[in-house]
C-alpha cells in the first residue's frame, strides 16, 4: 500500500512538472522567437515614409539599393520600389507622359526634343503601408497583414500565390516572385528598422527626397516636416489610410 | 412503433456522420493552423512571421557604422556639398566589409559613370542642383582629375 502511494506521488509529481515545462514551452512559442532586438517594442513605433517630389533627381539609387538589400530579381515587373518620370504639358495636364525604364534601375536618359511648355519631374513609388490596406483585407489565409508597428508585411511561408492582393493594391506595389511563386512587396526594410537602421532607399538617397518616419517618435523630424509642408497621399479617394506622404505631388500623378 | 424505430436508426447514422465531420474538422484545423496564428494584440496572421522577416541579414551597413572607422572622410565631407550624403550612396552596400574589414574590400568605383548618375544634365532636376553636359564640361577627362568626390568644390570657390 505504501509502495503504491509512493509510486502514485512520484508519478503525479512528474506529471505536474512535465505539464509545467510544456506550459513554459508553449508560452515561449506563443511569445515568438527572441530574434528581434530585445529593446524593440512593436507598440512604440508607427512607421511611415515621406517623399519630397521636388527633391528627387531620378538617380535610381533607391531602386538599385532596394533590389540589393532585399534580394529582388532584376527582371521586368520585379520592383519593391521604382521611380517614374512625368512629362506634363501645361495645356493638357490630364494626360501626362510617364516613363520608367526598368523602374529607373539604370537611371534616366535625358529627354530629347522636349516640347515647349512641359514640366518634368520624378516620382518615387513604393508600398504606401496603408493603415486600412485593401491588399491585406483580401488575403484568404492571413499571409499578408498590417503589423502592430504599421508595416504591411508578407508571411512567405503562408502565401499561396493566389494573386488576389496583387489585384487589390490600388498602387500596383505587389508582384509575384517567380522563384518562390509567392507575393513580394516593400516591407519597409523591416529587418533594418527593427535594428535601429533606416531603410536601404533612404540610406542611399542622395538628396534626402525619401525619409523613413516613425510617427510615434516625438523626436522624429517627420513632425516638423508634416507641419511645415503641404503633403498629400496617392489616391486619397480610395481611403486606404496611406502613410506615404508626398510633398509637391502633382495632380497628374496616378 | 416499427416505423419509429426505422427512422431512429436513419437519423442516428446522419448524426454520426455529422459528428465524424465535426471531429475531423477540429482535428484538421488543429494541425493546419499554426499555434501563433491570430493571437491577442496581433491580428489575423502568424505572429512568428514578424521575427522571421526581421531576422534577414542587412546588406547596407548604415552611415553610423561607416563613420566609426572612417571619421576622417566624414570630417572632409562635412565641409562640402556632399555632406548630407551617406557613404553607401556612392560606395554601395558594404555591411560585409563592415563585418570583416580586413578581408572584404569595397569595389573600386568608376567615378565618371558614378558622378553622372546624379550630375548628368537632365530636365526634371530641381533648380540649383548642379548638372553638367559631361562632354562640354570635361571632354573625356575623369571627374576626379579636378574634383574631390568627398569635397567636390574644394579650392574652386564652392
Amino acid at each position: 500500500m505504501d509502495q503504491n502511494r509512493r509510486n502514485f506521488l512520484a508519478q503525479t509529481g512528474k506529471f505536474i512538472m512535465l505539464t509545467g515545462a510544456a506550459a513554459v514551452a508553449w508560452d515561449s512559442i506563443l511569445a515568438g522567437t527572441p530574434e528581434r532586438a530585445s529593446n524593440y517594442k512593436l507598440t512604440d513605433h508607427w512607421w511611415a515614409m515621406t517623399i519630397d517630389v521636388d527633391r528627387c533627381i531620378g538617380s535610381g539609387n533607391c531602386v538599385r539599393a532596394c533590389k540589393q538589400e532585399n534580394d529582388v530579381l532584376n527582371e521586368p515587373g520585379n520592383f519593391r520600389t521604382w521611380v517614374e518620370r512625368y512629362q506634363v504639358r501645361t495645356d493638357d495636364p490630364d494626360h501626362p507622359v510617364v516613363d520608367s525604364p526598368n523602374g529607373g534601375y539604370d537611371g534616366f536618359e535625358p529627354i530629347t526634343n522636349l516640347a515647349e511648355g512641359t514640366k518634368v519631374f520624378f516620382v518615387p513609388k513604393m508600398c504606401n503601408h496603408c493603415a486600412h490596406s485593401p491588399c491585406t483585407q483580401v488575403c484568404p489565409v492571413g499571409a499578408t497583414f498590417e503589423s502592430p508597428d504599421g508595416v504591411v508585411l508578407v508571411d512567405k511561408k503562408r502565401c499561396l500565390g493566389c494573386r488576389y492582393c496583387v489585384q487589390a493594391c490600388p498602387y500596383g506595389c505587389r508582384f509575384i516572385d517567380p522563384r518562390t511563386n509567392t507575393v513580394d512587396k516593400c516591407n519597409l526594410c523591416y529587418h533594418r528598422i527593427t535594428r535601429g537602421l533606416t531603410t536601404a532607399c533612404t540610406e542611399v538617397c542622395p538628396t534626402g527626397a525619401r525619409r523613413l518616419a516613425d510617427l510615434k517618435d516625438p523626436n522624429d523630424p517627420v513632425h516638423e516636416f508634416l507641419r511645415t509642408h503641404k503633403v498629400h497621399v496617392l489616391k486619397p479617394q480610395m481611403a486606404t489610410g496611406s502613410k506615404c506622404y508626398y510633398n509637391g505631388l502633382d495632380g497628374s500623378v496616378r | 412503433m416499427d416505423r419509429g424505430n426505422r427512422h431512429y436508426g436513419h437519423v442516428l447514422r446522419v448524426a454520426g456522420l455529422f459528428l465524424f465531420g465535426f471531429v475531423a474538422f477540429v482535428i484538421v484545423r488543429q494541425v493546419l493552423v499554426p499555434p501563433d496564428f491570430n493571437l491577442d494584440g496581433y491580428g489575423f496572421f502568424r505572429a512568428g512571421a514578424l521575427d522571421e522577416i526581421a531576422a534577414r541579414p542587412i546588406a547596407y551597413a548604415g552611415q553610423a557604422t561607416c563613420v566609426e572607422c572612417h571619421s576622417d572622410v566624414q570630417d572632409t565631407r562635412a565641409k562640402g556639398a556632399h555632406a548630407p550624403l551617406h557613404c553607401e550612396a556612392c560606395h554601395g552596400a558594404l555591411a560585409k566589409h563592415a563585418d570583416d574589414p580586413e578581408n572584404v574590400k569595397p569595389a573600386t568605383l568608376n567615378p565618371r559613370r558614378l558622378c553622372l548618375t546624379c550630375h548628368a544634365k537632365m530636365a526634371g532636376k530641381y533648380d540649383g542642383f548642379p548638372q553638367v553636359e559631361a562632354k562640354e564640361h570635361a571632354g573625356d577627362d575623369a571627374c576626379t582629375s579636378c574634383h574631390n568626390p568627398h569635397h567636390p568644390m574644394d579650392g574652386m570657390g564652392g
